[in-house]
């Protein structure tokens, strides 16, 4: 008996020690850490529990038949994350390159399904050089395998992805299914044809790093929503974000006892919009002042930055904030900011997580490169998430709320349930000054008339109150009581029920 | 936004109480001569920030209506909502609205108000505008417009205390022709000595001598340099100061030619040449030489017939010879440390004499007890030679006002969360003075104080102050105007932890992190930490993890007994207030990614918590290069050039603002993403750019 219990340990040693001390060290010099090591970062201590240990390929081609290491290049199995289970898969590097073959993508699909089973979170640590060539076309089965789990999970249960070295070919399908994708800074890189195939093709020359590095995929590519220094800051900061999510979608968000009261005033906030109307403010100061311990965690904070998503908290419950950032082009909803934002969005519907949008957008951005790049489908998708999504919506219209733009923030029409706004906002079809050009186009050539008719619009129309008025807005509050007035707002909003018409799915104009 | 926040409304209330107190004072005002002017009703209050708020408790407390006046970008500042009455005088800067005589004179006459206090700066020093209020019939709160004259020229009042009997820097104010007829002046001042060009400025044409050989090279090289700066090869000696220290003595005077003084304060430590701490009295002064500066003080006083609070600066040597500088006929910033000791209200004084009240106080009677210390706290970079910083004060928490344990602290603000530091004016956030029986605990009090000042949103010079009361040399108290250059010659860096505060600030780290509540199965804390604190790894061990609450625990340590850590601190907090081993301390908060940034007493750390294992995987990670951003600022959209803050060479700190752009008619601020020097501007001011335009290159 004592024999065979010696087996195990030695042969979960051997699995353990990966592709070897000489692979390790290089990983180590590469600045990473194993798999293993990953994911001892990410778990609780001792609670990870590995599955598939002793895998390995059947691959006996091109000499690989002698070629055999446990765990075939990534480690499986589940563990806790403060106490919440959560599977995770991490490709080892050290172990034939952490390539795909049949049977590692089957050890992956295994997990996928237990996760899925089970409605708990999955996390995948990326490390890869992508399919094992020598396997053919069974890797790439296992890929779509993967591929298929990916979505069926999709809206069921979180997906995070974190990219911690090499990704490439079909490797990037996976993470790119998932709900969200972080990088490490200058150790990781994300493409789906490399630096070589990329000079043979099209003559261009780039390095990994401006092909698919951190840096392309947080800011310009929107692949990626955030990028860290190294991976212990990474996987520290995936444990902070896995907090805020709920195991499924039957679940309700976690909630994280506070002692912070709900009834909270921030005198500051009086001050927060500034006398001109041209100046900007930090919509982020109102986001950390209104959630739990001004804790926020962003998604997506180096992309599209005119518009602000993230998690944070209010009366410990998990709450997804959307905010037009007045400092980055004036808040402007553009291209790029209505898909991240309605991505976001659509992840909160599905995980049954309140939104809370702070409105002040002076419009859609005009312009040829907008409209060249499909400016009216990309804003449809932000207003398409916000009208479908049935989670309790609360807006605070903090300043401008001008044209389609105040339709498409979580407007009462698209059945925002409580809908705020300050004394200082201005819901209206434009601003004053070209809203009386138009109307009083006769009068043009007489400055003082045009003045005097400003003045009138202005005064009309550049406030809360004709909204208010209609009902549009439910109440005009002081902003210091932003955070008690929300926190009621969604205290009250616990027990909403409302549910879209069956379909199959809807058609979100992708 | 607001005219009416709650908190204006509430310092209303307070100030209500203060109006009962109104009868009495006319009764006492009354039972002076007949001749006597009525107590004012309503005082108009010239200035804005913390000067304008401060001299208005005292109106409240008197029982006097005020007037408050601002200009446009201070709409909503407190000193306007704690007015009873308040008056636009126009858009800034300065110039074109408190610097305004007539616009001022207008709102008083608006308002009805029958006395102006100018507070300090502005109009404050202006004989024309004391002149000027007069001819209006209002009384301006301040020394008659002659007194204001006489002192503000430099020459003519250095002449003036002479004559006064006021020590004066020995020197000849006549041109020298020769090498000897200097060596025959120097003798008679005696060494150091200091040769000046005439039309000086700048330290250009200014040498130091200490021997003959030395002063007749000096005067040639002196004259030389003068002659090819200034085209003027005048010059002139005084007597060196060596490591002079900035001494003054306040003084105050009524109408009916009454004048004592307060004693000193010490002022030495300066940056660019602008006071930063001050303190009552001098570590440097005694009795004898306080009896000695004051007399002196008084003296030239009585000779402009000063009738109002007023200042007498001078600078010391290190032989505690002291030499007359110049008279302030105003209000000092620093006048809180005088109060603080002589348990007087100097605004309170100067309305009353203004009103035409006799000093009540006799000179022997003017009580001088324990130690006051002031520190300004400035919205400006001491990591960058103490720059100004604008921006918004996005969190702001003076310290508790109050006195307990027998220290007293007192908070002097204009501002409030919220506020707006302006580039047109002083970016003053506060005056922070402790009061103590003696030195050691004023400063001790004032280390606590500045523990618990927290300030975002723009730089602030709390860690230099914060890090300057911990300085073996100024608790010491050898100070001296240079003080700062000496002390920091390549510039304040921040202050490097000492083994014990290491520490400590680990323990801190720890009890956070144990006060972090998370949303699954409480778990029991594990017995092994590291924290890693900066570069340094502490290992830390709880004695007994099952005993640890939240943010309590015993830490086992290498001796028997444990250091217990008792911190009730809570999620959000921005300090972490608590005891380590019966130390008590107050430490600044703040989350970072994946951490905590530490602020105490001047230092500033990054302090994150693992377990023993994660601290080792963490030791493998190699250290970062600094992450090469883009060189190129960038126009991020079409838009104008509204302005460039920033010229080739300047370096600049992450976050600093570069330029802005106007598009969509609205103001972009362009920061600056990490730190650098600019190489290059690419575009100017009024220029129409495209998306990803150049505005400038970094190097």
């Amino acid at each position: 008996m004592k024999d065979i219990l010696q087996e195990l340990e030695a042969r979960r040693a051997k699995a353990r020690a990966g592709g070897g001390e000489k692979r390790v060290a290089a990983q180590h010099k590469l600045g990473k850490l194993t798999a293993r090591e990953r994911i001892e970062v990410l778990l609780d201590e001792g609670s990870f529990e590995e599955f598939g240990m002793f895998v390995e390929h059947r691959s006996s081609d091109f000499g690989m038949a002698e070629n055999r290491i446990a765990g075939d290049g990534v480690v499986t199995g589940w563990g806790t994350v403060n106490g919440r289970p959560v599977f995770v898969f991490a490709k080892d590097f050290t172990v034939f390159g952490g390539s795909l073959s049949e049977a590692h993508a089957e050890k992956i699909q295994k997990l996928q399904d237990m996760a899925l089973k089970n409605g708990a979170p999955i996390i995948g640590l990326y490390d890869a050089g992508g399919a094992r060539i020598q396997e053919g076309v069974a890797a790439l089965g296992g890929y779509a395998e993967v591929f298929q789990r990916n979505v069926l999970a999709s809206g069921v249960i979180p997906q995070i992805s974190v990219i911690m070295g090499p990704c490439a070919g079909g490797d990037v399908y996976s993470p790119a299914m998932t709900d969200f994708i972080f990088m490490v800074r200058d150790t990781s890189y994300m493409f789906v044809t490399g630096p070589d195939v990329v000079k043979t093709v099209t003559n261009e020359t780039v390095t990994p790093e401006q092909l698919g590095g951190a840096s392309i995929h947080t800011t310009r590519s929107s692949i990626a929503d955030g990028a860290y220094e190294n991976d212990i800051e990474a996987l520290t900061e995936m444990r902070r974000l896995i907090d805020f999510l709920p195991a499924n979608n039957r679940g309700e968000a976690p909630e994280i006892p506070t002692s912070d009261p709900l009834d909270r005033e921030e005198p500051s906030l009086d001050r927060l919009v500034p006398d001109s109307a041209n100046k900007p403010y930090d919509i982020k100061e109102l986001i950390e002042k209104v959630a739990d311990e001004g804790d926020f965690f962003e998604i997506g904070a180096a992309f599209a930055r005119n518009i602000v998503t993230g998690f944070g908290r209010v009366e410990g419950r998990t709450v997804g904030f959307v905010a037009n950032q007045p400092m980055v082009l004036a808040g402007v909803l553009d291209s790029d900011a209505s898909r991240k934002a309605a991505r976001f969005v659509r992840f909160c519907d599905c995980f049954s997580i309140p939104i809370v949008t702070f409105v002040d957008v002076p419009g859609f951005l005009p312009g040829t490169a907008q409209e060249y790049g499909g400016l009216i489908k990309h804003g449809a998708k932000l207003l398409f998430a916000y009208a479908e999504a049935t989670v309790p919506k609360v807006t605070v219209i903090t300043r401008k709320a001008f044209g389609g733009a105040y339709d498409v923030m979580a407007s009462k029409h698209l059945r925002g349930d409580i809908n705020y706004a300050w004394p200082t906002a201005q819901i209206a079809v434009m601003g004053a000054k070209g809203a009386v050009e138009i109307i009083y186009r006769k009068e043009a050539g007489d400055p003082a008339k045009i003045a005097e008719r400003t003045k009138e619009y202005e005064a009309r129309f550049m406030s809360p109150f004709v909204a208010a008025e209609r009902g549009y807005v439910d109440e005009v509050i002081m902003p210091h009581s932003t955070r008690r007035r929300i926190a009621r707002a969604l205290r009250l909003l616990r027990s909403k029920q409302l549910a879209n018409p069956w379909k199959k799915h809807d058609n979100i104009p992708l | 936004m607001s005219a009416a926040l709650d908190a204006g409304r509430g310092y209303g209330q307070k100030g209500e109480k203060g109006i009962v107190a109104r009868p009495k004072n006319k009764r006492s005002n009354g039972s002076h001569q007949g001749d006597r002017r009525q107590m004012f009703r309503k005082i108009l209050v010239a200035n804005r920030g913390e000067i304008a708020c401060r001299i208005m408790r005292t109106a409240r407390r008197m029982g006097i209506a005020t007037v408050a006046v601002y200009c446009d970008v201070d709409r909503d500042a407190p000193h306007v909502e704690m007015a009873d009455e308040a008056v636009n005088i126009g858009p800034p800067p300065a110039a074109t609205s408190y610097l305004d005589m007539e616009k001022i004179i207008a709102a008083c006459r608006q308002t009805g108000a029958d006395a102006v206090h100018p507070g300090y700066g502005f109009l404050s020093e202006r004989a024309a505008f004391a002149e000027a209020l007069a001819a209006a019939g209002i009384a301006f709160i301040g020394p008659h417009a002659g007194a204001i004259a006489a002192m503000g020229d430099k020459i003519e009042s250095k002449k003036l205390a002479a004559k006064a009997g006021v020590t004066t820097v020995p020197g000849h104010l006549g041109t020298i022709e020769s090498e000897a007829e200097a060596v025959r002046i120097a003798a008679g001042i005696g060494w150091p000595v200091m040769i000046k060009a005439s039309a000086g400025g700048g330290g250009k044409g200014m040498r130091i001598a200490r021997s003959d050989e030395e002063l007749r090279e000096g005067f040639r090289l002196a004259r030389s340099e003068a002659k090819s700066s200034f085209g003027d090869d005048r010059v002139f000696i005084e007597k060196f100061i060596e490591n002079p220290r900035h001494i003054e003595i306040q003084v105050l005077g009524d109408k009916h030619g009454h004048v004592i003084h307060l004693g000193e304060r010490e002022c030495s430590i300066q940056r660019r040449n602008q006071k930063i701490v001050e303190e009552a009295p001098s570590p440097a002064v005694d009795a004898k030489l306080r009896a000695k500066m004051g007399a002196e003080a008084v003296a030239l006083a009585k000779a402009v017939g000063y009738d109002s609070a007023g200042t007498v600066e001078f600078v010391m040597g290190e032989d505690k010879g002291f030499y007359f500088l110049e008279m302030n006929t105003r209000l000092q910033v620093e006048h809180p440390v005088t109060e603080m000791v002589t348990g007087l209200d100097l605004v309170e004084q100067m309305i009353r004499v203004a009103a035409g009240e006799k000093l009540k106080l006799k000179q022997k009677d003017v009580p001088l007890k324990g130690w006051a210390i002031e520190s300004r706290l400035y919205a400006e970079d001491p990591y960058r030679e103490f720059l100004p910083s604008i921006g918004r004060l996005t969190r702001y928490r003076p310290p508790e006002e109050g006195t307990h344990n027998g220290s007293t602290v007192r908070v002097d603000g204009g501002v409030v969360e919220g506020s707006e530091i302006s580039i047109y004016f002083d970016p003053l956030i506060a005056k922070i003075t402790t009061h103590g029986p003696d030195r050691a605990t004023a400063v001790k009090a004032m280390s606590e104080a500045l523990d618990s000042t927290v300030v975002d949103g723009i730089a602030h010079n709390q860690p230099f102050l914060a890090t300057l009361m911990e300085h073996p040399r100024w608790q010491e108290g050898r100070l001296s105007t240079s003080f700062i250059k000496d002390e920091f010659p390549e510039g304040f860096a921040g202050k490097i932890p000492d083994a014990a505060t290491v520490q400590r600030l680990a323990a801190v780290a720890l009890s956070v992190e144990l006060a972090r509540r998370s949303p699954g199965s409480a778990r029991q804390p594990r017995r092994d930490w590291v924290v890693k604190l900066g570069a340094e790894l502490v290992p830390l061990t709880l004695a007994d993890p099952a005993e640890a609450t939240s943010g309590s625990f015993d830490l086992a340590t290498d001796a028997e007994e444990p250091v217990t850590v008792i911190s009730d601190w809570e999620p959000g907090q921005p300090v972490w207030q608590g005891v380590i081993g019966g130390f008590p301390l107050s430490v600044q908060v703040r989350p970072v990614t994946a951490g905590l940034r530490l602020s105490w007493r001047g230092v500033d750390v990054v302090a994150r918590v693992m377990t023993p294992r994660v601290a080792a995987l963490d030791a493998k990670m190699p250290p970062k290069k600094v992450a090469d951003t883009s060189k190129v600022l960038r126009c991020p959209m079409p838009g104008l050039v509204v302005s460039i803050s920033v010229a080739p060479g300047q370096k600049v700190r992450a976050g600093e603002a570069l330029a802005i752009v106007e598009a969509m008619k609205m103001e972009n601020v362009l920061r600056a993403e990490k730190d650098g020097t600019v190489k290059e501007l690419k575009a100017k001011q009024g220029d129409v750019l495209a998306v990803d335009a150049a505005i400038l290159e970094f190097e």
